[in-house]
């Protein structure tokens, strides 16, 4: 490449990934290969029950392996104090509860003792020799169950958890109420394939840490509020993150113990959590019941919903899945209320997901499009495009951009849709029965502020941010994006995030990063540019076009299955997704993310399950093994479409983000699929073979 | 985990006279099982005999049987030339098993030894009489969605996970034991031992024996044969049911049957009583249909696995089919 590079030749073209080098030959250093001279390693002990207290913890056998440093339990761990989480500082905790505090256990795998000593091998087999004794108290686990304290939440990030528009129960005695069902969804689990890990490391005041984040300005504010350090004090290293989806957004109790471990022994230390751990200790995606009733005219015009969510949450939590809420402006409909309860149990602490409140909500929202259409014998597309709507519902502001109808047909025409009988039961090949279903896809555009510097050194570029690449592709757009600005080629440019003291990005959860981040980058590259000088920093954030419209990326999935319905088996053979995302960076690194998104959407659909024995809270399914998630061979064809439609009213690149819209129609469009190959609905996920019987 | 010594036996008397001396120890080959429950905390062997250096990674076949060596790896035997068209189920069954990675390591032998998946064995903080005698079983009445139908006692529930072992024991294959004092050949269907009161009791193997080998005899209904396994996902994934099924035809006529049902039971569930059902009657729906009701006679299904019952005839039904069709 030559410096006559033109803009356009760079942003939106498919640049192989600038770290994918690195990380196919093993060069890329995650948080827990990270070299610390002196290091003792710490391993955490979790509860064995659900609900009750530690009597005792004998730990008498585990420190007197040869090794053993030392051992916190809740009798001799420091006091901490945890902070409530406050989003105006950027500070929020994962849960509110903090371990190691009292003897008190509200749930399974809650961490009650942490052991150091100076292998990971001596610690792992000291750890199991810490015997807890418990007084048991029978645990609150069944969303119904009558003794669970239950409340509405209010809230959502700014959002109404308890909303309605119109009179929602005349219009569905009215027009008639034509759906009336409930859809399930069980715990589901984020599953990335780097566990957890945490290096930290004291030097004087100041504290270093070595995790995998997606937020390091968050982690940084937590530890510095817990420790009682000021944030500068504190030093948050993330350069590569073996995927997130949400469970490493907010700040997790574990850093806080290494950090705690690391000043008691004066040394560096490194607290790896075991798989099992990952599952109970860092979150997940609540379980939830919605019912919904809806209300159309005779010719597909929907006239009124109902979405009434119920949602598991913890006494260890504060965070609720919301899924109504994108009922409230996802289609043209004169009547909408959504009301959510949340029930609080013995699980650990829920938190984001992967489209939190989209995955479950969309699953139930969009079947339930599907029975009204099969009731209505109105094609599913035809339905929602008889209900779109250009400005937005809820708020009454235009869409910025929305292309929902463009996604629905390009889609319909690429799956020769005209070809779908209308009934159910019509196609089939051999053993098996095929369908063909069809959802929308919806996800918010959402854009932060965030800050960028770039120094020249030679014939070479530093661009810094304190953002995150979660496997997602933010080092190769960045770079894309600053060469672009900078008119070099990209050879020339490094992009280095990953670090606390870069210039603050938002945390990278809301699919907003590419959104935020990227106007700073292009923005402080064209000043450097502009300036001819050696180094420009630039702040880049929303402005009032955010009072002016609602920011709203849109979908369409289609699924073809093959169910051989006497054994219970479903293969999902096609499937494609149609998005409107505004313009797309880099096409490979976005089909990439859009891939991941279907393929942890059909993992929803088909397969995944947190199962908690409802007796004792234990969870069963703490392995890769006994969690599903889909093996390649559960994956068929997939195929990626955008309809590109740069959306500069939201910035200056026109870009939405891509990291969660992937997902949200996946389900829903798999369980129509289903209804239209074998003629019966599944509501209740995942759809397992014996649901199909 | 604790730390543990590892030996490593270059000649077969060396391995079983290691075994002896160590109280405790435990052999290993691929290790996909042993270390997997060392990890779980559910076996804690002080001393681990590596036998990867033994001289039983050969497979041998003449007209009348194959001779699996014990320390073959499961891929070795799905992909063998001989395996593949004279044993066509097992192979199958073979490469049913785990993910790929895991066949690469896991052997004959170990596989014939794998412990079940039920989640309270494998948690030494729940109660389970198979990894501790006498505690109870939390799986009777907790979640045993994956648990056995068939074979399982009062004290037990818990479902063999092997695929291979399914086919094996439809085949008819003998294992063949070492011991200091000599070895000794054990019919596959005599090798396990359903649960009854002493769950913990899982096969006839003695102290300080070594699997050597598996041989398995050659016939027609061997080679008109195939597996089906019925599971949660595609790969990488344990039976919720799965069905060997071979079959000896004299023009439309089955003269001989083999099935064997995984998933479903305590042990790998050999079913002669369906065999009989099928031999002398024309292959075809009504006979298979009485199969697989002959399949599940004495099947005891529970709250979250009564599913098994139904979805294990309809896989009867299925193998049997796909026998006539790809015959």
């Amino acid at each position: 490449m030559t410096a006559t590079v033109t803009r356009e030749s760079i942003v939106g073209t498919p640049v192989d990934r600038v770290d994918g080098g690195l990380k196919v030959t093993g060069q890329a250093q995650y948080a827990a290969d990270t070299p610390v001279e002196h290091a003792a390693f710490a391993v955490l002990v979790s509860s064995t029950i659900a609900r009750g207290r530690i009597l005792a913890i004998e730990t008498e056998a585990a420190v007197a392996i040869p090794g053993v440093l030392k051992i916190f339990t809740h009798e001799n761990a420091p006091r901490f104090k945890q902070p409530d989480p406050d989003w105006m500082n950027a500070l929020v905790p994962s849960q509110t509860f903090m371990p190691l505090q009292s003897p008190e256990i509200i749930h399974y795998g809650q961490q009650v003792a942490v052991v150091v000593a100076e292998t990971f091998e001596t610690a792992r087999a000291a750890a199991a020799l810490v015997e807890v004794a418990y007084e048991v108290k029978p645990p609150l686990l069944l969303l119904h169950d009558p003794a669970a304290p239950r409340f509405q939440p209010d809230v959502f990030f700014g959002e109404p958890m308890q909303d309605a528009r119109g009179d929602v129960d005349a219009a569905l005695a009215d027009a008639g109420g034509r759906i009336d069902a409930t859809y399930t969804t069980p715990i589901e689990s984020h599953n990335a394939m780097e566990p957890h890990a945490t290096i930290a490391q004291w030097n004087g005041h100041r504290l270093i840490v070595h995790e995998p984040s997606q937020w390091m300005i968050g982690t940084r504010n937590y530890l510095a509020k817990v420790f009682d350090l000021a944030p500068e004090d504190v030093h948050v290293i993330s350069p590569f993150v073996g995927g997130g989806f949400g469970a490493k957004g907010f700040s997790l109790p574990h850093s806080v113990f290494a950090a705690m471990a690391a000043r008691a022994i004066g040394r560096p230390v490194k607290l790896m959590l075991s798989r099992a751990q990952v599952f109970t200790t860092t979150g997940h995606r609540a379980q939830t019941e919605q019912h919904l009733r809806i209300g159309a005219s005779d010719d597909g015009q929907l006239t009124a919903i109902d979405h009434a969510s119920t949602i598991s949450s913890s006494y260890a939590g504060w965070f609720i899945e919301p899924p109504g809420l994108t009922t409230m402006f996802l289609y043209a409909c004169p009547n909408v209320r959504i009301r959510h309860e949340a029930a609080t149990l013995n699980l650990p602490a829920p938190c984001p997901m992967r489209a939190p409140g989209e995955a479950p909500g969309m699953f139930a929202l969009e079947s339930a499009l599907d029975e009204l259409a099969a009731q209505l014998e109105i094609d599913p597309i035809d339905l929602r495009i008889r209900n779109d709507a250009q400005t937005d519902p809820k708020t009454k502001l235009p869409f910025s951009s929305r292309h929902l109808v463009e996604c629905l047909e390009a889609g319909a025409d690429w799956f020769k849709w005209d070809r779908r009988p209308k009934k159910p039961r019509q196609m089939r090949d051999g053993d098996e029965l095929v369908g063909w279903g069809v959802a929308t896809a919806t996800y918010a555009g959402l854009r932060g502020p965030a800050s960028a510097r770039v120094r020249k050194e030679d014939d070479r570029y530093i661009v810094e941010v304190a953002t995150h690449d979660l496997g997602t592709g933010m080092y190769t757009i960045m770079t894309q994006v600053a060469a672009e600005a900078l008119g070099v080629p990209i050879s020339q440019v490094e992009c280095r995030i990953g670090d606390s003291r870069f210039p603050p990005a938002p945390v990278a959860g809301g699919s907003q990063s590419t959104a935020s981040v990227m106007p700073a980058v292009q923005a402080a590259c064209l000043k450097l540019r502009e300036s001819g000088g050696e180094m420009a920093e630039a702040d880049a954030a929303p402005g009032d076009e955010q009072g002016r419209y609602s920011f709203q990326s849109f979908g369409a999935q289609f699924a073809e299955v093959r169910v051989d319905e006497a054994i219970g088996r479903v293969r999902v053979s096609r499937f494609l997704g149609v998005f409107d995302c505004g313009k797309i960076l880099n096409p490979k690194t976005a089909r990439s993310q859009m891939l991941g998104g279907i393929v942890f959407g059909i993992g929803q659909a088909l397969f995944e399950e947190a199962v908690v024995d409802p007796r004792t809270g234990r969870l069963l399914t703490d392995s890769m093994a006994e969690y599903r998630v889909p093996v390649n061979a559960d994956v068929g064809e997939l195929e990626i479409l955008f309809v590109e439609e740069p959306d500069y009213v939201l910035n200056p690149l026109g870009a939405r983000g891509v990291g969660e819209i992937g997902i949200t129609g996946v389900a829903a469009a798999i369980a129509n699929a289903i209804y239209h190959a074998i003629g019966k609905r599944l509501r209740d996920l995942p759809i397992t073979p014996e649901k199909l019987l | 985990m604790q730390a543990f010594e590892l030996l490593t036996a270059r000649k077969t008397d060396d391995a079983l006279a290691l075994i002896a001396q160590y109280e405790g120890a435990a052999f290993i080959a691929g290790g996909t099982t042993v270390v997997d429950l060392m990890k779980c905390g559910v076996t804690l062997p002080p001393v681990l005999i590596d036998i990867n250096g033994l001289p039983f990674g050969e497979i041998d076949a003449n007209e009348e049987r194959i001779r699996i060596g014990a320390l073959v790896r499961n891929s070795d035997v799905a992909y063998d030339r001989n395996v593949v068209h004279r044993l066509p189920m097992l192979s199958k069954a073979f490469l049913s098993g785990a993910s790929g990675q895991l066949r690469n390591m896991a052997t004959v032998g170990g596989n014939l030894l794998q412990r079940t998946r039920c989640p309270y064995f494998r948690d030494p903080a729940s109660r389970c009489n198979k990894r501790e005698p006498g505690t109870g079983c939390d799986a009777f009445e907790g979640i045993h969605r994956g648990h056995a139908i068939l074979g399982t006692s009062n004290h037990c529930i818990a479902t063999h996970p092997s695929d291979a072992a399914v086919a094996l024991i439809a085949l008819d294959a003998v294992v063949e034991l070492a011991a200091p004092g000599g070895t000794r050949r054990v019919p596959i269907e005599e090798f396990y031992i359903v649960p009854g009161a002493t769950p913990s009791i899982e096969n006839v193997l003695l102290k300080g024996e070594l699997i050597t080998a598996v041989e398995i005899p050659l016939g027609a209904a061997q080679r008109n044969a195939t597996y089906l396994k019925v599971r949660d996902r595609a790969s990488y994934e344990f039976a919720l049911v799965a069905v060997a099924a071979g079959l000896e035809f004299d023009g439309g006529t089955i003269t001989q049957a083999r099935l064997a049902l995984g998933g479903v039971g305590a042990i790998p569930w050999r079913v002669r009583g369906a065999e009989q059902v099928l031999a002398g009657k024309k292959a075809g729906p009504q006979a298979f249909k009485e199969a697989a009701e002959a399949a599940l006679e004495g099947a005891i299904p529970r709250r979250d696995n009564a599913f098994k019952v139904e979805l294990a005839k309809r896989a009867v039904v299925r193998a049997l089919e796909t026998v006539v069709r790809e015959r």
